[in-house]
């Protein structure tokens, strides 16, 4: 990717094997500093495999065999002897579905500031209000704090997982399709905070949404059978593609 | 009527069938002991243990067998926790890689599962002799922990598999410990079920005759350490039916009413602490 920011993600001859597959294949990318890169292809093209090599969550898949380097400010995430809690809290994670902890709305968000070590009781008041705020939930929750997070609706979930995610305080957030599961305004709402998100954070999105690419995305990474086809600013992968996979792809405008 | 509304009807009269039947056994059973036991229940019964002629129909009542029931099931659910927990963690946290591994061990436990309690007092009273026991509360502890840590484990196992992994990966990728992830998010989230294990453990525990025969003994006393001997309701209930004579057969009665009544308790006391608990794990968008 020919671009003039610095990029937080390196990624150098990254191959991904499972058993009978060969899921990602001499991946070579760049993601900027503090810009929405979005992954886009098409269903099991191994977007989402390439997002959880990035904070190592594919550790918990034996059978996957991953070669190559990833590195995040210059450390390489997959050396074996790396501390994977450290690598971890740099990367919040937004998965398809909202994973609550089973715990209460407050305690969710302060669950992240305790594994910092904060511990100070008007601190974490402060903070679980600031995060609440940044995922636009404050208003919706803030009189029932301490009610189980399990009883919101799945987009305020959602909302509240991002809250969580950015109390560990980290540089970069993964997003798996996070608004697959969710209704067109819980969509549009976690799509609008992305969009403050970015001053703060380097956002890197998965999604087969060609609408929410165009929508959100600075960069967007094309990619298709475990091959990046193409890679570049938005107007120019979206609007004037060069490869032919790629063409198809917008055309279907799916 | 066509083949398939008839097998329909057939196979909807069979559960019904199967449901009263069951129905109509359980309420025989609780029925019989009610009627035969309440007769023969009196204060004395669960406040007094068992006096001079007591196994003669004379006065007495079966202190000895509840009090020892408590301390031995008690103890032993205790200690069955203290092991069953860590395990089950271990297996869905540390060893969720390892599937086929896994298969194995979860074999192995249904099998221990299925060995039956006799066959663990065999055992208990074998340790007994090697450490130089003799039968007491603590031999029966340890020989009905070990019977009840297969049963909690895989209860414990089985409410465990159903947390989502994606709930792993989001407490992993704050940053969580596996040690953090197990205590803090796991244990939590599957609490009214480990609750549920524990009391399925437990009340295999104090219902149990075959594994406190041998390693626990029996005595009209109220132990007062871990070294002495102790009586058990199910015991208490096996000697007294055993008798010859009518009023001692009839209290056996009265004391299985005790028993099932505590069992109901230990029930009831787990619902409570489900419910109370089930704020933090209902999940109302499944």
């Amino acid at each position: 990717m020919v671009m003039t920011e610095t990029p937080i993600i390196r990624i150098r001859d990254l191959n991904v094997h499972a058993p009978d597959n060969h899921i990602l294949k001499n991946i070579h990318l760049d993601i900027p500093k503090n810009k929405i890169t979005v992954l886009l292809g098409p269903s099991g093209c191994g977007k989402t495999t390439l997002l959880k090599s990035l904070n190592r969550l594919t550790d918990l898949y034996p059978e996957l065999k991953i070669k190559g380097n990833i590195y995040i400010d210059d450390d390489d995430i997959l050396h074996p002897e790396r501390d994977v809690s450290q690598i971890r809290q740099k990367m919040g994670l937004l998965s398809q579905r909202p994973y609550p902890l089973p715990m209460s709305i407050f305690k969710n968000v302060a669950y992240g500031l305790k594994l910092k070590g904060i511990t100070k009781k008007d601190e974490v008041e402060r903070r679980v209000q600031e995060y609440l705020k940044k995922a636009a939930l404050w208003d919706e929750v803030k009189d029932r704090l301490h009610s189980s997070a399990e009883q919101l609706s799945i987009g305020q979930q959602q909302r509240l997982c991002l809250a969580r995610g950015l109390a560990v305080n980290p540089e970069v957030i993964l997003a798996d399709e996070p608004t697959s599961a969710l209704d067109p305004v819980s969509t549009q709402m976690i799509e609008h905070q992305f969009q403050e998100l970015k001053e703060e954070y380097t956002i890197v999105l998965v999604t087969h949404m060609l609408r929410q690419a165009r929508r959100l995305a600075d960069y967007v990474v094309f990619i298709y059978y475990g091959k990046i086809i193409e890679h570049g600013p938005v107007n120019e992968v979206l609007d004037n593609p060069k490869e032919e996979l790629t063409k198809k792809y917008v055309s279907a405008g799916v | 009527m066509n083949r398939k509304s008839l097998e329909e009807q057939f196979f909807r009269r069979l559960t019904q069938l199967t449901t009263v039947l069951l129905f109509v056994v359980l309420t025989w059973i609780i029925a019989t002991i009610l009627y035969r036991g309440i007769p023969a229940m009196s204060w004395d019964m669960i406040t007094k243990v068992p006096q001079g002629g007591f196994y003669f129909g004379k006065e007495g009542g079966v202190l000895n067998a509840i009090i020892g029931s408590f301390y031995l099931a008690g103890g032993a659910t205790l200690c069955a926790i203290f092991v069953s927990l860590p395990v089950a963690l271990f297996m869905n946290i540390h060893l969720v890689k390892y599937q086929s591994f896994l298969t194995r061990i979860r074999l192995l436990l249904d099998i221990l599962w299925g060995v039956p309690a006799i066959v663990y007092g065999a055992f208990g009273f074998t340790l007994m002799l090697y450490f130089g026991l003799r039968a007491s509360l603590l031999a029966g502890i340890i020989t009905v922990a070990i019977m009840i840590c297969p049963i909690m484990i895989r209860a414990m196992d089985e409410v465990l598999r159903t947390i989502p992994r994606g709930l792993m990966e989001a407490s992993y990728s704050l940053g969580s410990t596996r040690t953090e992830t197990a205590f803090k998010i796991y244990a939590r989230k599957a609490l009214p079920g480990l609750t549920t294990a524990v009391l399925l453990a437990l009340g295999k525990g104090i219902g149990d005759a075959a594994a406190v025969l041998f390693t626990a003994g029996f005595t009209d006393y109220i132990p007062e350490n871990l070294l002495q001997p102790t009586a058990t309701l199910p015991l208490s209930i096996f000697f007294q039916l055993s008798s010859p004579i009518e009023a001692v057969r009839e209290r056996a009665y009265a004391a299985a009413i005790i028993l099932t009544v505590i069992i109901l308790l230990f029930s009831l006391t787990g619902r409570g602490i489900s419910t109370l608990y089930k704020k933090y794990s209902a999940n109302g968008n499944d």
